[in-house]
C-alpha cells in the first residue's frame, strides 16, 4: 500500500458511463475514479453532467452503457439502498429530507435505533438515543442545528443542509458524495463543512465534492476532475492547480489531456 | 448548561403544544362541553348521556384509527363504510349458515369479518401503491364495488341475525358500567396511537406522507408500507363491521353511506393534514367527539339537530384553514409571512 495513488486500485471507479435523455447526451463515455482517504472534486459548467454522474454512480439512475467498479470488482447498484449498503452516501442538491420529522428522525430515517428487548422487536423507537447521537453528530460538524426535536420544515435552509450532511457523513463508510454542499450555508458553516470534509477523508473515506466554488475546491481537493459535455476532459493535482486552469478546462478554453488513464489520451483531444 | 438546555426544551414544548391543532381543538371541545353543561344542568353531564355519546362514537373510532394512518400517508379512504357493510354481511352470512348462538360461531364470524376487511384493504393498497391510481379514485371505486357485492349477496335485504352472545356481551354488555363496545374501541385506539407515535411503522407512515422521495432514498419500501397501511384500515373496518352487527343486530347495508365523510371529518378536525406527514391519534379522538357532543347537546337543549350538521361543517372548514396557515408557514421555512420570527428558531438564522 506504499504505491503512489496512480497505480493503486481506485476505491470507486466509473468507466465509460453513458446516458442519453431524449436528444441530450448527458454522459458521453465519462470516466471517474476516487481512492480511499482522498478528496476528489468533480467540477464542470452547468449541464456538464455532474449531477447525472453522481446519480449514475449511486444507484439513482440507470445508465445506457459503462461500468462501475468498487475495489476493482464490478458492481451494480439497482437502488440507492444498494449503494448505501456498500457504504456510499450522497448529500443531494435537493437534500431529500422529510420536513415533518425532526433532525434526529431524519438522520436515522431507514436506520432507526429501536429499544431493547421485546419492545425493540415490536419496533418501538429509542428516540432518546437517536436524539443524543444526532446532537453529537451536529456538534462534531460544528453545525447550527441546536434543537433535535423540532420539525426541520421549520428550520432555515442552512440548518436543513447541515442535517442532510450530518446524516450522510454518519453513514458513509466508503464514499461520501456531496452535491453542492455549501450552497445554502453562511461563511462559518461553509468553513465547518470544508473542515469536516478533511476530517472524513482523514478517517479513510473517499470524498467526492461537486462544487461551483473554485476556492473551496482548491482548498480541500487532492485531485480535481473536470467534466465537459458529459465526459471527463482533465484531471488536476489539487496542489498545483489554479483557478485559471480549472475554468479554462471547464469552458474548453484550454485544451488539456486527461492523463489519469492512457486510453483517455485520444478522447481528451476530441 | 444542562439547566439552560432543559429550560429551552420546556419553553419549546409549551410553544409546540400551543401550536398543535389538536391542542386548540381540545379547547374547543372543552368549551362546547362546558356550554352544554351550563345550559342543561343535570341533563347533559350525566352518566347516561356521557355513556351514550361514548357508545355512539365507538364504532367510528375504530375506523378512524385506520383512517388517521391513511391520511398521514397523504392518502384517503372513501370505502370504509362499504367495507364495514361488506364485512358484516360476510360475517353474518357465515354465522347464519353455521347456526348456533355461542362463542364458536361468534369467533368464526369475527375472523370472517377481519379477513374480509383486510382483503379489501389489500386490494386498495395494491392498486394505489403498485398501479399508481390515486387513492381518491381507488377507494371511490371500492366503495361501489364492496357495497355492490354486499347487495348482490343479500339481494339488498339486511341480515337481521347475530349470535346471542355477540348481542348480549358485545352489543349491550357493560363492564364496570362502561359499554363493552367502547372498551374494545378504546383498546384499538390506544394500541393504534402507541403504534403510530412510538414505533418504526408509525415513523415510516409519517415519512411516506411527508416526503415520499426522501423515504425511498433512505431505503424505505414505500409501496409495501402503503399496502400495509391500507390493509390496516381494512382490518379495522372489518372489526367495525362485527361490532356494528353486535350493536344493531343487523348489517346496516343502507346505513353507512356517510360513514366515510364523518370519519374523515373527525380525522381532519383533529389536526391530521390531508396533505400528509402530520397528525395524531389524540387529535382524531377529539375530532370524533366534537360532532357527537354537539349532536347530543343540541337535542338536550332543544335546538334542532340540523344545527349540528351545519356547525360541524363550519368547524371543519375553520380547522383546515388553521392547518393551511400553519402549513404555508412551515413550507416557507425560516421566512414566516406575517408573524415575524418563529418562537422555535432561537439561534441566528443562517440563510
Amino acid at each position: 500500500m506504499t504505491a503512489p495513488p496512480e497505480t493503486r486500485t481506485p476505491l470507486l471507479e466509473a468507466r465509460g458511463l453513458s446516458r442519453r435523455f431524449g436528444s441530450v447526451q448527458a454522459l458521453d463515455q465519462a470516466d471517474f475514479d476516487v481512492h480511499a482517504g482522498e478528496v476528489v472534486a468533480l467540477i464542470g459548467d452547468n449541464g456538464a453532467g455532474k449531477s447525472t454522474m453522481v446519480k449514475a454512480m449511486t444507484g439513482n439512475l440507470d445508465i445506457d452503457d459503462g461500468e462501475l467498479l468498487m475495489d476493482g470488482r464490478r458492481v451494480h447498484f439497482e437502488t440507492p439502498h444498494d449503494a448505501s449498503d456498500a457504504g456510499i452516501e450522497v448529500v443531494h442538491q435537493d437534500l431529500a429530507l422529510a420536513p415533518h420529522l425532526d433532525p434526529a428522525g431524519n438522520m436515522f430515517l431507514g436506520r432507526e435505533i429501536v429499544r431493547g428487548g421485546i419492545l425493540g422487536k415490536l419496533g418501538f423507537l429509542d428516540n432518546r438515543a437517536m436524539q443524543a447521537e444526532a446532537k453529537r453528530a451536529f456538534q462534531d460538524l460544528g453545525s447550527a442545528v441546536r434543537r433535535v426535536d423540532v420539525p426541520i420544515g421549520e428550520m432555515s435552509g442552512g440548518q436543513r443542509q447541515s442535517v442532510a450532511i450530518a446524516r450522510s457523513v454518519s453513514w458513509a463508510s466508503k464514499v461520501l458524495f456531496l452535491d453542492e454542499p455549501t450552497a445554502a450555508l453562511g461563511v462559518v458553516q461553509t468553513q465547518n463543512v470544508l473542515d469536516m470534509i478533511k476530517r472524513v477523508r482523514d478517517k479513510g473515506v473517499a470524498v467526492v465534492l461537486i462544487s461551483h466554488s473554485m476556492p473551496h475546491v482548491l482548498e480541500v481537493a487532492d485531485r480535481i476532475q473536470v467534466l465537459r459535455l458529459g465526459r471527463r476532459v482533465a484531471t488536476f493535482d489539487g496542489r498545483d492547480a489554479s483557478v485559471e486552469q480549472l475554468v479554462g478546462a471547464m469552458t474548453g478554453a484550454i485544451e488539456v489531456h486527461d492523463r489519469s488513464r492512457t486510453t483517455d489520451e485520444s478522447k481528451g483531444q476530441a | 448548561m444542562t439547566t439552560t438546555n432543559e429550560e429551552v426544551n420546556k419553553g419549546g414544548l409549551l410553544a409546540r403544544t400551543t401550536k398543535m391543532q389538536s391542542f386548540w381543538i381540545f379547547v374547543v371541545l372543552v368549551v362546547i362541553i362546558a356550554f352544554f353543561t351550563l345550559m342543561a344542568p343535570g341533563k347533559f353531564a350525566t352518566y347516561n348521556n356521557v355513556t351514550n355519546i361514548v357508545q355512539n362514537v365507538s364504532i367510528w373510532a375504530v375506523i378512524a384509527v385506520g383512517m388517521t394512518y391513511i391520511i398521514i400517508t397523504a392518502g384517503i379512504d372513501l370505502s370504509v363504510g362499504s367495507l364495514l357493510v361488506f364485512s358484516s354481511v360476510m360475517s353474518a352470512k357465515v354465522m347464519e349458515s353455521m347456526g348456533g348462538e355461542g362463542w364458536t360461531t361468534a369467533l368464526v364470524g369475527l375472523l370472517v369479518a377481519l379477513v374480509s376487511g383486510v382483503a379489501w384493504g389489500l386490494f386498495n393498497g395494491f392498486v394505489i401503491a403498485k398501479a399508481k391510481v390515486p387513492p381518491l379514485i381507488v377507494t371511490l371505486g371500492s366503495l361501489s364495488l364492496a357495497l355492490g357485492a354486499a347487495q348482490i349477496m343479500t339481494g339488498g335485504l339486511d341480515i337481521r341475525s347475530a349470535p346471542v352472545v355477540l348481542q348480549d356481551v358485545i352489543g349491550y354488555g357493560r363492564f364496570l358500567g362502561i359499554p363493552a363496545i367502547s372498551l374494545i374501541s378504546l383498546a384499538v385506539v390506544v394500541i393504534g396511537g402507541v403504534w403510530l407515535h412510538k414505533t418504526r411503522f408509525g415513523r415510516y407512515t409519517y415519512a411516506v406522507g411527508s416526503n415520499e422521495i426522501a423515504a425511498r432514498r433512505v431505503g424505505i419500501n414505500v409501496d409495501r408500507h402503503l399496502i400495509l397501511v391500507y390493509a390496516l384500515g381494512g382490518l379495522l373496518c372489518g372489526l367495525a363491521g362485527i361490532l356494528s352487527l353486535s350493536q344493531y343486530g343487523t348489517t346496516t347495508i343502507a346505513g353507512q353511506s356517510m360513514t366515510n365523510l364523518n370519519v374523515i371529518t373527525a380525522v381532519v378536525i383533529g389536526g391530521t393534514s390531508i396533505f400528509g406527514g402530520q397528525g395524531s391519534m389524540l387529535g382524531t379522538m377529539i375530532g370524533l367527539f366534537i360532532p357527537a357532543v354537539l349532536q347530543s347537546g343540541f337535542v338536550i337543549i332543544g335546538v334542532s339537530p340540523y344545527w349540528q350538521t351545519a356547525a360541524v361543517g363550519a368547524i371543519l372548514i375553520a380547522a383546515v384553514y388553521v392547518d393551511q396557515q400553519r402549513r404555508s408557514q412551515v413550507l416557507r421555512g425560516g421566512k414566516p409571512r406575517t408573524k415575524g420570527k418563529q418562537p422555535t428558531t432561537k439561534h441566528p438564522a443562517t440563510t
